[in-house]
């Protein structure tokens, strides 16, 4: 698919020395939803402060749309939104204007037909002559998303979008973005909820003291890591594995009481296991009283990707 | 190429966010002003001799003009830039396809027309008290404008040079006010014993105050060409010093 940023040997130190971001190649393509995900610390928000030029590269390349953002960084910017993981907004503005402005900012003409689409699929249209100060957290999100989209970007940034945003809002706030890719939006997320990462994006990407530590597609990344756990509660206790068991990746918990096998690759091959597992015991005439199986999730991957530094 | 429709959106939110507080805006230096009339002109102005062939009420016009011009200007501009980064909204500014160029207009010209509004103001207010007339009202005009342009500037650098409010009013409060007093204001530096009025001309407000005097009335301290000078050597030192903050991102970007 058609690359719409790409970033190359991407670094950031900040004056104290503080390595944001250390030698970060990553290419995003057209029409994605892309998860970042990191710990606190880890250079999610600088990786996007970097495109969208808040914050200054200490080397590498930026290219968007195939402008190189050091010398075209007109055009490319003119097609990037950003919504800010802080609500940053003036608190006195009312929504409408306060999104029209952005729309202008931008250099794109008046249109208020277009600002009322925008307002409407957030449900924000009833909000318009209020002043953001007087919304609600999740309202004021939503301004900040309508605000970027108001000159219509190819590429969006969300920082952190349900951040501080309740269960149902949250589900809202899904809604939202998958809208904006059926319009054919490019989405860079950066989440701490895996679970909005499992629900929503095409690829995933892990970073970690600046540095991508993976990036893939998210189902290839779940195959790729994902396991499949099974308790099997014993009627009688068991010391040691007969070999028809023992070929198993099983091991004996709770004192011989339960056998736990670890296995598959995230693609149901460890489910398949599990029942060959439960008809060797069978065979073997070992009694069982009980199986619980579950598959690794996301987070799962993400914790043992990053390991200790995983919150 | 200046993006002219960007540069208007930033212009027009800087005049609505300015109509927003008009009665404090406005009120603020009409009360001033007309304290200092009162004061001023009524109370010690009619035992003043007349300066240079000016009555001393009309005199202090030029003065006051500057007083406030300088704080409000320096202040408007300072405040429109620092606020945005105080709030964190300026992310939205450093993220759109806008260039210094853009932003100066934008913000720098918003400051002006402020300026160019209270300006109009002080004078209109001044006509209730003192009887007074422009010699040279166009150059007067132009001259306003050139100084409200470099103390647009100038707060413009202040706002982003700050990093706490006490830094925003400091220049202001503790530099500004005391050297437009001290500029010539309410004086002509004719009238200061020596050697201060020597002194007086290392004061770079004398000049602003000076030329803006000759240009309601065809005279003052210093030559009018010498004014002009050191506004417009303001205005290019400001304008460079903006060209390297942007170039570099000095306390803009990270």
């Amino acid at each position: 698919m058609e690359p719409i940023l790409e970033l190359s040997g991407l670094t950031k130190v900040y004056p104290g020395g503080l390595k944001a971001l250390d030698d970060v190649d990553l290419t995003i393509r057209k029409g994605e939803i892309f998860a970042l995900l990191g710990p606190n610390g880890a250079g999610k928000t600088t990786l996007i402060g970097a495109v969208c030029g808040l914050v200054r590269p200490s080397g590498g390349t930026i290219r968007a749309f195939g402008h190189d953002l050091a010398t075209d960084w007109r055009k490319a910017r003119a097609r990037i939104g950003l919504v800010p993981q802080e609500l940053s907004t003036d608190m006195f503005e009312p929504v409408k204007r306060a999104v029209s402005y952005s729309r202008g900012l931008f250099g794109l003409p008046p249109d208020p037909a277009r600002i009322e689409e925008i307002l409407r699929s957030l449900s924000l249209w009833e909000k318009r002559d209020e002043r953001i100060m007087a919304l609600s957290g999740g309202m004021k999100r939503r301004v900040l998303i309508a605000k970027a989209l108001a000159h219509e970007p190819d590429l969006l940034f969300l920082d952190e979008p349900t951040a501080g945003v309740d269960v149902e809002l949250r589900k809202g706030m899904w809604a939202i973005i998958d809208q904006m890719r059926a319009r054919g939006v490019t989405i860079i997320l950066t989440t701490h909820y895996i679970e909005e990462a499992e629900e929503m994006a095409d690829r995933v990407g892990v970073i970690r003291n600046g540095q991508i530590i993976a990036v893939d597609e998210k189902d290839a990344l779940m195959a790729k890591l994902g396991r499949t756990e099974a308790h099997i509660a014993l009627a009688e206790p068991m010391q040691t594995l007969p070999p028809a068991i023992a070929q198993f990746p099983v091991e004996i918990e709770q004192d011989g009481m339960s056998l736990c096998y670890r296995g598959g690759d995230g693609t149901g091959r460890g489910k398949a296991e599990v029942a060959d597992l439960t008809k060797a015991l069978t065979r073997q005439g070992i009694d069982y009283v009980g199986i619980e199986t579950r598959e690794s999730s996301l987070e799962d991957i993400f914790v043992s990707l990053l390991g200790e530094n995983a919150r | 190429m200046i993006a002219w429709r960007s540069t208007w959106s930033i212009y027009k939110r800087e005049l609505l966010r300015f109509l927003r507080t008009a009665f404090q805006s406005v009120l603020a230096p009409v009360l001033t002003t007309t304290l200092y009339f009162i004061v001023f002109g009524a109370a010690i102005g009619g035992r003043m001799p007349d300066l240079g062939g000016v009555d001393y009420g009309a005199f202090i016009i030029p003065g006051l003009l500057m007083l406030t011009l300088l704080g409000e200007t320096t202040s408007n501009s300072s405040f429109g830039i620092y606020m945005p980064r105080f709030t964190g909204t300026i992310y939205e500014l450093l993220s759109a396809p806008v260039g210094v160029a853009e932003t100066l207009i934008g913000f720098v010209g918003a400051a002006m027309t402020k300026s160019l509004i209270l300006a109009a103001i002080i004078l209109a207010t001044a006509r209730f008290f003192v009887d007074y007339s422009i010699a040279y009202p166009l150059l007067a005009v132009l001259y306003i404008m050139l100084v409200a342009a470099a103390f647009s500037l100038f707060g413009f650098i202040l706002g982003i040079w700050a990093d706490n409010f006490e830094k925003l009013g400091i220049i202001p409060m503790l530099f500004l006010t005391p050297l437009t007093f001290l500029g010539g204001t309410f004086y002509s530096i004719d009238m200061l014993p020596s050697p201060w009025d020597t002194i007086a001309l290392a004061n770079p407000i004398v000049y602003l105050v000076s030329g803006l005097r000759w240009t309601f009335y065809g005279s003052s301290d210093v030559n009018i060409w010498v004014s002009f000078g050191i506004s417009l050597a303001f205005l290019a030192a400001c304008t460079a010093v903006i060209a390297y903050i942007f170039r570099t991102g000095w306390r803009l970007r990270a």
